[in-house]
């Protein structure tokens, strides 16, 4: 076994003696109850809903279930980040500071197997997480009111990615940041990123050329965003009339398709951003 | 066969603050050499430095001949940190085969079964971190600090949370490291700790090897004392050598000699003397 994976196995062992991954779990299944809850009552509503009357003809189940999942994914993904910075937060500094690093990185074990380590061991909590949680709401959608995305595999393939990068980023500001500080980093970052989405959002609505391209600009720069909205656009790619329309102007559409440069961006994105922690964490005294 | 050990001119700058300047030091094979020195005075900074924690800003150190640092260095190093912790949800056991993976010992259960037993937790391999006191958190600390058998073993104050039996414990234990040729690098406040246990004694104060030797060497005379029937009398500078002429002298003046003391300075007087001001707190 190699030392990356002694350790990843060390800090999974870890989370589950604290009880990190009942608590998510018990909160998890509280969600998932919430969300059946929701999709079953919301699509009951539409069956009793009078046809007749309405001025434009709108395809009521694609827009409940793109917004139901739309709203999946992002709680999904806000979970998964939730998740993937407090396995991450004290990874080095805040481990250094309580003298639990220490014992470690005197092992002939490389600070970057090290920090491989730690990557595999949030990123193999994270990404099944993400995964099974936003299969399960397609599960629960296709059961409420027998919708099924456009896309179930790319939405999935963009919440993995993009809590991979929330990890590697949160890995990166352990290096230098106290644990507190580092909490307070990744989570301003992922709340900017989520920003500069809506705002793509609005620009795209309003025609705003110079808010998108500043929002697109963030987007790339932050990957998890781009990649977000890439896998909401894939929710209801095939969802056509006015149903996509209103899909996209509202807090859970996609509003532009990403280009799928996005993927190998994203992948390079998270490699940069760990080869440069790798490197602050070499060059940092214990 | 190189030294467990070897410092070379070693400094350590922390932006304007100097932790080590120039220092050499060296510690043979199963040699335990004691590391004295007031705090900040870069006791620490050298332990890190030797077992990779703290990169060097100049001079040179080795573990067993190869770069402190590199991963033969820390393959042949085992170490103690003096603000250690383990995480409290981790076994013993646990604790001990995650080392032994990451240093390589193939020694299995026996290994981990016969270090628990040398520092006094033989059958706590299924307890807990999070329920051992400081005391047992310490002994299991020196127990993984001695995992693959290492050439060079560096211990940052480790009979700090110890009560006195469990430091005859570990003074025992750095014994049989000597005896198993292991070269031994104690940092402690502990100075008779040191006294007792150790071959050879550095004192560092401000960065500086300030004194070095032998513990026996460093405990010098300190003069004699003559009890007469007009009281006790002191010659500072006289040794044991000097003995019977100063009674042969006291009793030709006519004084009635009761009792004769050599006395001798103690590694405390030497280390006081030693360090930067004679009147500061060691402690502080």
């Amino acid at each position: 076994m190699s030392d990356a994976a002694v350790i990843a196995l060390h800090a999974l062992r870890g989370a589950a003696r604290r009880r990190v991954l009942l608590v998510v779990a018990l909160l998890t299944v509280g969600f998932l109850a919430l969300y059946a809850l929701a999709a079953f009552q919301v699509f009951a509503s539409l069956e009793d809903d009078e046809p007749f009357g309405r001025p434009i003809s709108v395809d009521d189940r694609a827009l409940a279930g793109g917004t139901l999942l739309g709203l999946s994914m992002f709680v999904t993904l806000f979970l998964g980040v939730v998740l993937a910075v407090f396995l991450t937060l004290d990874a080095v500094r805040g481990d250094a500071e309580r003298g639990l690093l220490q014992p470690l990185v005197v092992r002939p074990v490389g600070r970057t197997a090290l920090l491989l380590g730690r990557l595999a061991g949030a990123a193999g909590v994270c990404v099944p997480y993400v995964v099974v949680v936003f299969a399960i709401s397609v599960v629960l959608t296709r059961a409420a009111g027998d919708f099924t995305p456009s896309s179930v595999v790319i939405p999935a393939a963009a919440l993995a990615l993009g809590v991979v990068t929330i990890v590697a980023l949160s890995l990166l500001g352990s290096t230098v940041l106290s644990s507190t500080a580092n909490g307070i980093f990744a989570f301003m970052v992922f709340g900017a990123g989520l920003a500069a989405g809506l705002l793509g959002q609005i620009s795209d609505a309003l025609n705003v050329d110079s808010l998108e391209r500043a929002s697109s600009i963030a987007s790339w720069a932050l990957p998890f965003e781009a990649l977000y909205q890439s896998g909401l656009h894939a929710l209801t790619s095939d969802v056509g009339g006015f149903a996509a329309v209103v899909i996209q102007l509202g807090p859970f559409g996609g509003a532009v398709d990403v280009s799928p440069a996005i993927w190998p961006w994203a992948a390079a994105w998270t490699l940069a951003v760990l080869a440069l922690a790798a490197f602050a964490f070499s060059r940092r005294d214990l | 066969m190189p030294p467990a050990l070897t410092a070379r001119r070693l400094s350590k700058r922390y932006g304007s603050t100097t932790a080590l300047d120039a220092v050499d030091l060296e510690v043979g094979e199963g040699e335990l050499v004691g590391l004295l020195g007031p705090n900040g005075a870069g006791k620490s900074t050298l332990t890190k430095i030797a077992c990779g924690l703290v990169r060097a800003t100049a001079g040179e150190a080795t573990v067993a001949g190869a770069p402190a640092g590199s991963a033969d260095a820390r393959r042949a190093t085992g170490y103690l940190a003096e603000l250690f912790r383990f995480p409290g949800w981790c076994r013993a056991g646990e604790l001990l085969a995650l080392h032994q993976r990451l240093a390589r010992s193939d020694g299995g259960a026996a290994e981990r079964a016969r270090l628990l037993d040398e520092v006094g937790l033989a059958g706590e391999d299924g307890r807990r971190v999070e329920t051992m006191s400081k005391g047992m958190q310490q002994r299991l600390g020196i127990a993984q600090a001695l995992i693959g058998d290492p050439r060079l073993v560096l211990l940052d104050e480790p009979t700090s949370a110890l009560d006195p039996a469990g430091r005859r414990t570990v003074r025992r234990l750095l014994e049989a490291l000597r005896d198993r040729g292991i070269g031994v690098l104690l940092n402690s406040h502990l100075l008779s700790e040191i006294e007792l246990v150790c071959d050879r004694v550095v004192i560092l104060d401000g960065g500086r090897v300030v004194a070095e030797g032998r513990p026996e060497e460093l405990v010098a005379s300190s003069g004699v004392e003559i009890e007469t029937g007009d009281g006790v009398r002191r010659f500072p500078q006289a040794t044991r050598d000097d003995v019977p002429r100063l009674v042969r002298e006291l009793v030709a003046a006519g004084a009635d000699v009761y009792e004769v003391r050599v006395t001798r300075s103690t590694l405390e007087d030497v280390y006081l003397q030693a360090v930067v001001g004679r009147d500061r707190d060691p402690g502080a």
